[in-house]
């Protein structure tokens, strides 16, 4: 389909903006702190909303959306057990360590704690995961502008890499976080409306219920299994994810979460540029409480676009969604016939012959990932559609930007000033920063055309950092929480957990998949998981406890560091901040009370 | 910088431009095609532009 000129022009606007802000704040970016901390001078509301938006980036926006048609509402256990609870953690009782310690990034952290072949470990294979997912975030934004607008992939790649290299190179960190607040405000800006439109076209909540369970009947689950969040979680096979509560609960809501929202760079990063200790504290809680409300906005989409009929079966009464499809279909080399098979705003899922995909319960598979885009061009004319794009490609951006951001700082004062060399000036960091910069991104745009090329290397790397990732929430438990963690005790321990979670996987399959990336790649299958989901959830929790488990083992026999080597790094060891004398808004325990209890009340209605 | 300054001159200047198009085309049969007769760019203009101004007077309102 073709965009008018107001759609462009508003895609212009942002473009524009976003630019002149780098250059603004080049003049504020002064020293190596101001460029990779922001000079820990950002207020909270802009560090707790960067630091939602670091976390929602396209693949985010996109995937909740395709997932809420695949699951329905189940899919908010990602937001409600899967974030919320390790959000008001890492803000409680993480935050003191992190920001406390005037260590500068995660692996810094690990340094201080631990020893230094922790924080290698941990920030050459974090440094390698940012780039990657930068490069994977552009070659997803090519692949869906070329779908949907025919845009060129080279141009749409080289343009979006361009933008985020020009305003991270400027502004560092700060240009990054105001950044994505823009992309905050555009996401509301763009889906409020959107989800509005839609629920007024299936009769409002109790409509969509009502078609809903049409749908989840046809796939063989109860009426309710895509509208009711807990009731269906007693076993696997009866509910559209196929996990069970307790996988759910440990798996997803204990290691995953855990392990993203309380060690990943890429969102700590921003509590870290908060102005004071106690902002600091807030950022996450601030964050929690937009998060909580998203299901709402990504994941109800997607469940409408499951429950509205094709136009092309209701007679093109409702427009020109037909035409986009064909449109589409034609640049893409595909038969015309396609539409005919798509019962609701869900395309078939195309090989790359342009045939429909069968998936191995003989059923048409659906390109779940084109929920959200559908949606947009559906309920949205030109205008608002310009609009809901812009907000799309601020978040594909953002993701980048976060990356680069994350990765340039790890670069430069865990891997170049520790390793390469130290004791240089300020200046020559700063500079560094920058060249790194340029240089991440340049691996990224590469990483994003051998995504395009070769899927599969994809597929390992994305394994092999899933493998590395699952332990770490357990050395960080240890480490924040017992002083007697040694660092060999750390390393060893994050060692065996990424070796339990590759031999868990290489020992496993999901149902129905076949044996390779899915897992069964040690030669033997010893157990089926009836869902992908399942038996990530479950290797998650073995590499989480085999780390936990060798940590503490070795920890014991090897020699712990001494008290005054670890005041401000473990609990016992650490003043506890008061603000029992500020105002409710800024006491951090006030704050965390209310965001839990209204995840709760969010649980029971959707319960 | 105050971060709403840009922040507020993006959406007043996005929000003006839709709600403007809303009004010019608002007997053009795109909103019946697509959004149920609703004229989703006036309105969502409009809000749009509200939520710019506001960012907008609280960075003055700050800076003062």
């Amino acid at each position: 389909m073709r965009l008018q000129w107001i759609d462009y022009l508003i895609i212009l606007i942002y473009f524009g903006f976003v630019l002149g802000i780098g250059f603004v704040l080049k003049r504020y970016a002064k020293t190596s702190t101001d460029f990779f901390l922001s000079g820990r001078s950002i207020p909270a509301w802009i560090t707790g909303l960067a630091f939602i938006s670091a976390n929602l980036g396209a693949q985010e926006v996109i995937g909740m959306g395709a997932s809420g048609a695949k699951y329905g509402i189940a899919t908010s256990h990602f937001y409600w057990i899967g974030a919320i609870p390790a959000m008001v953690f890492v803000g409680i009782f993480m935050m003191p360590f992190y920001y406390g310690s005037r260590a500068r990034s995660v692996p810094e952290y690990l340094k201080l704690r631990f020893d230094e072949k922790t924080r290698g470990l941990n920030a050459i294979s974090f440094a390698a995961m940012t780039v990657f997912s930068s490069g994977v975030s552009m070659y997803a934004m090519g692949k869906l502008l070329q779908l949907l607008l025919g845009w060129d992939f080279t141009m749409s790649v080289l343009l979006s890499a361009g933008i985020v290299l020009v305003y991270t190179y400027l502004g560092g960190l700060t240009s990054a976080i105001y950044n994505e607040v823009l992309q905050f405000f555009l996401i509301v800006a763009g889906f409020v409306p959107l989800v509005l439109i839609g629920l007024k076209d299936v009769g409002g909540w109790s409509g969509l219920t009502a078609r809903l369970a049409t749908e989840s009947v046809s796939r063989g689950f109860a009426p309710g299994a895509m509208t009711e969040s807990w009731q269906h979680m007693g076993s696997p096979a009866s509910n559209p994810m196929g996990v069970e509560w307790f996988g759910l609960v440990m798996g997803l809501g204990f290691v995953l979460s855990f392990g993203y929202w309380c060690t990943d760079f890429l969102v700590v990063q921003r509590a870290m540029a908060a102005d004071s200790m106690n902002a600091a504290r807030r950022t996450p809680l601030i964050a929690a409480l937009p998060k909580m409300v998203f299901p709402f906005l990504v994941i109800l989409p997607g469940m409408i676009a499951i429950s509205v009929a094709a136009p092309s079966e209701t007679g093109l009464a409702r427009g020109s969604e037909a035409t986009y499809r064909l449109e589409a279909s034609a640049q893409a080399g595909v038969p015309s016939t396609i539409p005919m098979l798509q019962r609701s705003l869900i395309p078939p899922k195309l090989d790359d012959k342009g045939n429909p995909v069968v998936g191995t319960d003989g059923r048409v598979a659906l390109d779940y990932d084109l929920a959200i885009p559908q949606m947009l061009m559906h309920y949205f004319p030109a205008g608002m559609l310009g609009l809901g794009l812009c907000a799309l490609m601020a978040s594909f951006m953002s993701g980048m930007a976060g990356n680069t951001t994350a990765f340039n700082t790890v670069w430069t004062y865990d891997i170049y000033q520790s390793y390469i060399k130290p004791g240089a000036s300020d200046a020559h960091y700063l500079a560094m920063g920058r060249a790194a910069t340029v240089f991440g991104i340049l691996i990224s745009v590469a990483a994003a055309f051998v995504a395009r090329q070769f899927n599969n290397i994809m597929d390992l790397l994305q394994l092999v950092f899933a493998f590395v990732n699952a332990p770490l929430f357990a050395t960080f438990m240890l480490g924040m929480f017992w002083k007697r963690t040694t660092g060999h005790g750390a390393f060893t321990g994050l060692l065996s957990g990424t070796l339990a979670a590759a031999v868990h996987h290489g020992l496993t399959l999901p149902v129905g998949a076949a044996v390779g990336f899915k897992g069964g790649f040690l030669g033997q299958v010893l157990h089926t998981y009836p869902s992908e989901m399942a038996q990530n959830f479950w290797t998650a929790i073995f590499a989480w406890t085999t780390c936990f488990l060798v940590t503490v083992l070795v920890s014991l026999f090897t020699e712990p560091k001494r008290d005054v080597e670890l005041k401000g790094l473990v609990y016992a060891l650490t003043p506890i901040p008061h603000d029992k004398n500020l105002p409710w808004h800024k006491q951090p325990g006030t704050l965390a009370v209310i965001v839990l209890t209204l995840t709760v009340v969010l649980n029971l209605i959707f319960w | 910088m105050d971060i709403r300054f840009p922040l507020g001159l993006m959406f007043a200047v996005m929000g003006a431009l839709l709600s403007g198009f809303g009004i010019v085309t608002a007997s053009s049969p795109i909103y019946r095609q697509h959004s149920l007769g609703v004229n989703v760019n006036l309105w969502a203009g409009l809000g749009i532009l509200a939520f710019g101004l506001t960012m907008l007077w609280l960075a003055r309102r700050g800076t003062r």
